[in-house]
């Protein structure tokens, strides 16, 4: 598969960078002290903020990865927007900010030292930053990847263009410029998605005929560990009918684990602890403005489904149910690579190989995606590698689900349009980078820096730092990207370890927030249980064919699942009970350090209740919230 | 911050707006290109949008301007100037 631009579409891009350039540029003369770097002087109006909560997480993963899942699991994969995210951003808004915004910390391991003590912060600071410069490289990386193989550009000028965008408009105008541009992110990617989407589905003939289309898909594959039962019909048009057990649908989540892993602990723990997306909250210049910008991101976030899920399930529909369409979801560029490569070597079972034929066949490997890279000059391996994509894509196992965005832009928009949607991809690559930067900025300048290195110095000297830990960060980004292209399975384990650390968060912050007795001796080793919880759980666990380590079962095949997104759900589920539970048992063993004077405005019951300030009704965040989780129950309802 | 999002907001559109729509005149009826979007001139429909829409960001953005050079300086803070959700 290949995108060809023409001279318009760089028009378009150009335009893109040059704005988003100039939004720093503009910004620079505002930034006089740290705090105008770091948290933008809290003076953003909740709409805007509102808007870069919500496209502070649009980042790649989220616009690829629902995509790819839209067509690897259907309607289901809402869950993630209408059980996960939008209760818990109502939550957010509701019960947590009060606190976050009032008590005038400056990050959320900051919030951490004033409610427990100096180690629980250090713990979440230092693994938080550690965690945000990997997610920026991989970011950067997936980017790269994606843009060498649609359009031919070069890895590392990418890499480079890229990093140099982002450096330069975080340096001049800090998370201000980051809010900025993600609103204009926002925008481009609403606009630039909603004319794909409509002109896919009027393809596939309306939302009735996709259902009917939808049908052979599900119907078609065979259930993991059976031998002949396959799914129902409606598999992937019904959010809610097929979670009665996790063998009924492709996730392989049943509705206990859904509800729990996915929706109250890893939604609510990443959109209610995350620094990344809370940051965009705490700059908005009001409590009430704060409590509304979570709340203003949940009305497009509970829509976007529509932008983001709907495209993959229209995508697997034209793949397997109306191939006149034209279009396919392309096949993994690196099966192609292996059956070339198995055939140039005449291996027949590439299952099985003694290890000199592996090392035979990683070699062929290299060298015919080498070849591949110049399709012009090597037309014999070229039209091979086009007839192995016509061959190879009955089988949905070697489909590129990633691609499924991307491909369906190339397939659809015409020049010109084309432009819009392939600057709207980029964007969102670019600001989740730059989430990514601000929120690590911040950490590492007042959580690491001035607690622990530099006290007492200047708050110019903090703005400096600021801007160095931009440049810092960046760079170490950029040595994690081409850390993630050399050795694929370090990036792996990074993630998963990044997961153990994060899955039993919100029990800490839920107990902290709720019940003045949780301690700091409490919270800490609460923490790493669930961390060591969830390792160990995922040492038990293990799916069907997964190879043994990174994928679990280092400790013994114990649990068997039916996905890997089943696994994910449970170990988050035991992180969570882990953690919660070895909270408490510290917490009653060891005496509070803290009075209740000094957790005033920390926790829930020592707190007044924000008085109303007039404001009329659809800016009273409790009843913004309400009606919010009214219309998500609808469309739960109306796609059940 | 005296700094109306908007307005940057309502050029980049605008501006994109009018590209789209000026490209899609120009190659109305070129079967070529719009086989893609099923023979559907979506760079001139799109073109259009995007204009209405940046040229209502615009609106707001010269609106709320003149509301702020009305009210006497010591009162400038107190301008709403978000438009609400």
């Amino acid at each position: 598969m290949h995108i060809q631009l023409s001279g318009i579409d760089y028009t378009i891009l150009l335009v893109y960078f040059s704005f988003v350039i100039g939004i720093g540029w503009v910004l620079k003369r505002y930034m006089k002290g740290s705090s105008d770097f770091f948290l933008s002087g809290r003076s953003i109006p909740a709409w805007v903020t509102g808007l870069a909560f919500l496209s502070a997480n649009l980042g790649a993963q989220e616009v690829i990865g629902m995509g790819a899942s839209g067509a690897k699991y259907g309607i289901m994969t809402s869950h993630f927007y209408w059980v996960g995210a939008i209760p818990a951003m109502v939550f957010l808004a509701i019960f947590m900010m009060p606190f976050y915004y009032g008590s005038k910390a400056r990050s959320v391991p900051e919030y951490l030292k004033m409610r427990f003590d100096e180690k629980t912060r250090g713990l979440n600071a230092i693994s938080f930053a550690v965690m945000t410069v990997f997610s920026s490289g991989i970011s950067m990386h997936a980017l790269a990847k994606l843009l060498e193989l649609l359009m031919g550009w070069d890895y590392n000028m990418c890499i480079l263009l890229s990093a140099f965008i982002v450096l330069v408009y975080i340096f001049l105008g800090g998370l201000t410029s980051a809010i900025y541009n993600e609103v204009l992110q926002f925008f481009m990617i609403v606009l630039g998605f909603s004319p794909l989407v409509i002109l896919a589905l009027k393809n596939a003939g309306g939302w009735t005929a996709l259902k009917a289309k939808l049908i052979p898909v599900a119907t078609a594959q065979v259930i993991p560990g059976t031998v002949d039962s396959h799914y129902a019909a409606g598999t992937w048009t019904q959010s809610w009918a097929h979670m009665g057990s996790y063998n009924a649908n492709p996730m392989g989540a049943d509705w206990m684990t859904m509800v729990f892993g996915l929706g109250f602990v890893l939604s609510f723990g990443y959109w209610c602890t995350d620094f990344l997306v809370v940051q965009r909250a705490m700059a908005a210049n009001s409590m009430s403005a704060a409590r509304r910008t979570p709340l203003i991101a949940a009305v497009p976030k509970m829509l976007f489904p529509a932008l983001v899920i709907l495209p993959g399930m229209i995508a697997i529909a034209l793949h397997f149910s109306q191939p006149e369409a034209g279009y396919f979801i392309p096949v993994d560029r690196d099966v192609i690579v292996k059956s070339i490569a198995a055939k140039q070597l005449a291996f027949t079972d590439t299952e099985h190989l003694t290890p000199d034929q592996t090392t035979a066949l990683n070699n062929a490997k290299q060298d015919v995606s080498k070849l591949l890279k110049d399709p012009k000059a090597h037309p014999e391996i070229a039209a091979q590698a086009a007839q192995l994509e016509v061959d190879l894509r009955g089988d949905r196992k070697n489909l590129d689900y990633n691609l499924v965005i991307p491909s369906l832009l190339g397939h659809f928009l015409p020049v010109g349009l084309l432009g819009i949607g392939f600057t709207a991809l980029m964007a969102s690559f670019m600001s989740g980078m730059a989430g990514n930067v601000t929120a690590f900025n911040t950490v590492w300048t007042y959580d690491i820096y001035q607690s622990y290195l530099a006290p007492k110095k200047s708050d110019n000297h903090y703005l400096w730092m600021g801007r160095m830990a931009t440049i810092c960060g960046i760079v170490i980004s950029i040595g994690c990207a081409y850390l993630a292209s050399r050795f694929n399975n370090i990036m792996d384990m990074l993630q998963l370890v990044f997961g153990f650390v994060n899955a039993p968060l919100f029990a800490t912050f839920l107990l902290g927030m709720f019940w003045r007795r949780t301690t700091g001796h409490g919270a800490f080793i609460g923490l790493l249980s669930g961390t060591l919880g969830a390792a160990i759980f995922h040492g038990l666990a293990y799916t069907n064919g997964a190879e043994v380590g990174i994928k679990g079962a280092w400790i013994a095949k114990q649990f068997l699942f039916n996905s890997e997104m089943g696994q994910n759900f449970t170990m988050a589920i035991v992180a969570w009970v882990s953690c919660f539970a070895v909270t408490i048992i510290v917490s009653l063993a060891t005496t509070r350090t803290k009075t209740d004077k000094e957790l005033t405005g920390l926790v829930y019951s020592l707190t007044p209740k924000p008085k109303k300030e007039n404001e009329p009704w659809y800016q009273q965040p409790v009843t913004l919230g309400v009606i919010i989780l009214a219309i998500t129950l609808v469309l739960n309802i109306i796609f059940w | 911050m005296n700094f109306d999002l908007r307005l940057p907001i309502g050029i980049l559109f605008s501006l994109y707006g009018l590209l789209l729509t000026g490209y899609g005149a120009l190659t109305n009826g070129d079967k070529e290109i719009y086989k893609r979007s099923l023979d559907i001139n979506i760079n001139l429909i799109w073109g259009v949008v995007m204009l209405a829409f940046g040229a209502f960001m615009l609106l707001l953005a010269i609106r709320s301007r003149k509301a702020q050079a009305q009210v006497p300086p010591a009162a400038k803070s107190k301008v709403p100037t978000t438009t609400g959700v």
